[in-house]
């Protein structure tokens, strides 16, 4: 088995209300392999979203160790994380959170503005575009998310989470404004981005189907990791076919 | 990120609310708008007003002959003849400070027209540049004599206002001759009336001749020795008697001849070609003091004074009105500058105000960059150059806005309007410094947001 690409040890998180010392995680410990396709599910209150946000470096851990990539980031400043989150995590949020009347081109390239690369404008315009092109909306760069359906609007978003070739996508609650359909075809993203770019993705839901759809099945409960399953997932439908049929779909 | 990048991205939110944009710049254009329009209104007033304090004599310095003594007796001012009509030339070409001068020789006697006579307060012989001097530049009738007039001793005159009534009964002089110490002048122009100057005297009670004229043929003529004296120190001017043989025949040679002994740094001789004083037009109010300072060194170089000789001549200026002038533009200054400061900071709340209002609704926004990777600074940076750019807009219309609103006043309104390069200078650097002076606040509320609180506000 290669490196972890996630490696926690003993994760505590305590916040303070007031007097009052409220511990949300108490000592999670976790390895996340490179590649592979991660539910994190569990009741309201569970501290799944507390996990969250620590894996995505906009928390850090009141205790404990955090290696992402090989990097200790659990002790870095707000600048140093920023940073991490630029280059090494994509974030798909549940509401899609994409800037309104803003094309969906710009809206892809808007990551890159912060990235000290120094991609070229036009070079940043042609991989915005391959992105979009990869979620299927090569063909509505020009839209904004107002002449959009949900499901393009989350597209976008995965796009724009991917701009910057991250190793690790972590989504919370992807699919929770979606209706059945269109959560099919996102989480058929997921599967194809996760089999053909050897992308890691971790998902927090709910959803007990969107869990299925997943290789690895990690549940919390009151803090600490209550059981960690692996399965062979649900594909929604045959991988080869997946792409094109996606696309006539939205079409 | 890059400095383009992030003005690149200001500009796009500030295009995503266009409407917003444009009524949060309306703030800065009235108030630049008002700036420049009052500070080209005003200068074009405090010009006028200045011209005015100008024509009352507050730049004029007057130049007079230096006190003779003998014996530990000093005579008082100008009881020595050190002046020359070609001092006045000399110090109009060589000093940088003066706009103009003329010499002045006065003569004080009985004129007479038909069975009236009277005395005027001024009989000034001087040059045509005493107009210009004095700023008396308007001829109610007929014009002023001319260079030729003053180099040929002709007998014209110009005189006031009150001499056309006194001794005209207020018909029309021009054409007629009068007659000064039994010399016949013809009166070539009427001047302007001016009133009494800041002592109380009538400044209309004058009459105006060629310098030549009245040195050779009345001053000169009249002694005007107060003693009868013949000690030439004490009488108000030498003459060159055998200039009234040869009047009016020849025009030249009113100086005496160069000498090389002269030329070579000897003694000068007496001047024969003096004048009472000098009366010299400084550039502006402020360059009354260097004038001074050029004057003097020009007359010493030009009178041959060693470093240790004091001064043949004395300079006076009129520091009262000078003062004047200076405290009436001062205050008009500063009046405009507070009514600028004041619009200028109710421009500048109204953006506080506003990307506040924007910070707030954009929470989400910056969660969002901060999540993509945003750094506290450029979360800062990009608030900061959105106001910034909004105040610059704002100063670039108000500018525009203020320029039309001045030229309609003058078109309208008929009032004097000058344009202020300072004015529009500081009023776009003011603009880009009130967007950051008053963004800076919402920007740094905006980076100090915690990213997850951020991304999770409704």
């Amino acid at each position: 088995m290669p490196e972890a690409l996630i490696q926690l040890r003993d994760i505590r998180r305590t916040f303070h209300v007031g007097e009052l010392d409220v511990p949300v995680l108490k000592g999670v410990s976790l390895d996340i392999a490179r590649g592979d396709l991660v539910a994190l599910t569990g009741a309201s209150g569970s501290g799944k979203t507390t996990l969250m946000n620590i894996l995505g470096c906009l928390d850090r851990p009141t205790s404990g160790e955090y290696l992402l990539d090989g990097q200790e980031v659990s002790r870095l400043s707000s600048d140093q994380r920023a940073l991490i989150r630029n280059k090494k995590i994509g974030f798909v949020f549940q509401s899609f959170n994409l800037l309104s009347r803003t094309t969906a081109l710009d809206q892809v390239i808007m990551p890159l503005a912060y990235t000290a690369s120094g991609l070229s404008d036009r070079d940043a315009k042609a991989r915005a575009k391959e992105m979009l092109t990869r979620v299927g909306l090569g063909e509505r760069l020009d839209h904004t998310p107002a002449q959009l359906s949900g499901g393009q609007q989350q597209r976008i978003a995965i796009a724009r989470a991917l701009i910057n070739r991250p190793p690790v996508l972590f989504a919370d609650e992807p699919t929770g404004n979606l209706d059945s359909t269109t959560t099919m075809e996102i989480l058929q993203m997921f599967q194809e981005l996760n089999v053909s770019d050897g992308i890691t993705i971790v998902i927090v839901t709910h959803d007990p189907n969107v869990a299925a759809h997943c290789r690895r099945n990690i549940r919390m409960r009151d803090g600490v990791l209550e059981s960690d399953t692996t399965s062979q997932p649900r594909s929604v439908i045959p991988a080869s076919a997946d792409h094109a049929h996606a696309s006539g779909a939205q079409r | 990120m890059t400095t383009i990048k992030t003005l690149q991205t200001a500009l796009r939110a500030l295009r995503r609310n266009k409407t917003r944009s444009a009524l949060t710049v309306l703030g800065i254009v009235i108030g630049i708008a008002s700036v420049i329009a009052m500070m080209e209104i005003g200068k074009g007033s405090s010009g006028a007003i200045a011209r005015t304090i100008a024509s009352m004599g507050a730049n004029n310095l007057l130049v007079m002959p230096g006190t003779a003594s003998s014996g530990g007796v000093t005579f008082g001012a100008g009881s020595v003849k050190t002046l020359t009509a070609e001092d006045a030339q000399a110090i109009q070409d060589e000093c940088p400070a003066v706009a103009a001068t003329a010499p002045i020789a006065r003569a004080r006697t009985q004129v007479v027209f038909g069975e009236r006579n009277w005395v005027p307060t001024f009989i000034y012989g001087t040059t045509t540049q005493y107009l210009e001097v004095r700023d008396w530049r308007d001829l109610t009738e007929g014009d002023m004599f001319t260079d030729a007039d003053v180099r040929s001793g002709a007998r014209v005159a110009v005189v006031g206002q009150t001499i056309v009534r006194e001794l005209f009964q207020g018909r029309s002089p021009v054409g007629k001759e009068m007659r000064i110490q039994n010399v016949g002048f013809k009166v070539v122009g009427v001047l302007s009336g001016k009133g009494a100057n800041a002592f109380g005297w009538d400044q209309d009670d004058i009459i105006l001749a060629p310098w030549t004229t009245i040195k050779y043929r009345i001053s000169g003529s009249t002694g005007n020795s107060p003693t009868g004296s013949s000690s030439s120190v004490a009488s108000s001017t030498t003459t060159a008697p055998s200039r009234d043989a040869v009047y009016p025949g020849t025009t030249g040679d009113l100086y005496p001849a160069v000498t090389s002994n002269m030329l070579t740094g000897g003694p000068m001789p007496a001047r024969f070609a003096n004048v009472d004083q000098i009366l010299v037009a400084a550039r502006s109010g402020d360059q009354i003091r260097p004038a001074i300072q050029q004057i003097t060194q020009l007359l010493r170089e030009r009178h041959r004074l060693g470093p240790g000789e004091p001064d043949d001549f004395s300079i006076r200026d009129m520091t009262e009105s000078a003062n004047s002038l200076a405290s009436t533009t001062a205050m008009m200054t500063n009046l405009l500058l507070a009514v600028a400061l004041i619009s200028l900071v109710v421009g500048g709340v109204g953006i506080m105000n506003i990307m506040l209002v924007s910070v707030t609704e954009r929470t989400k926004e910056i969660g969002l960059r901060m999540a993509v990777g945003a750094r506290a600074r450029d979360i800062l940076m990009q608030f900061l150059v959105e106001a910034t750019v909004l105040c610059f807009i704002g100063g670039i219309f108000g500018l525009l806005l203020g320029r039309g609103t001045a030229l309609l006043v003058r078109e309208a309104l008929g009032w004097p309007v000058e344009m202020s390069v300072e004015a529009i200078v500081a009023s776009i650097l003011v603009s880009a410094l009130v967007g950051i002076v008053f963004g800076f606040y919402p920007a740094w509320k905006a980076s100090r947001l915690d990213p997850i609180e951020a991304l999770r506000y409704e």
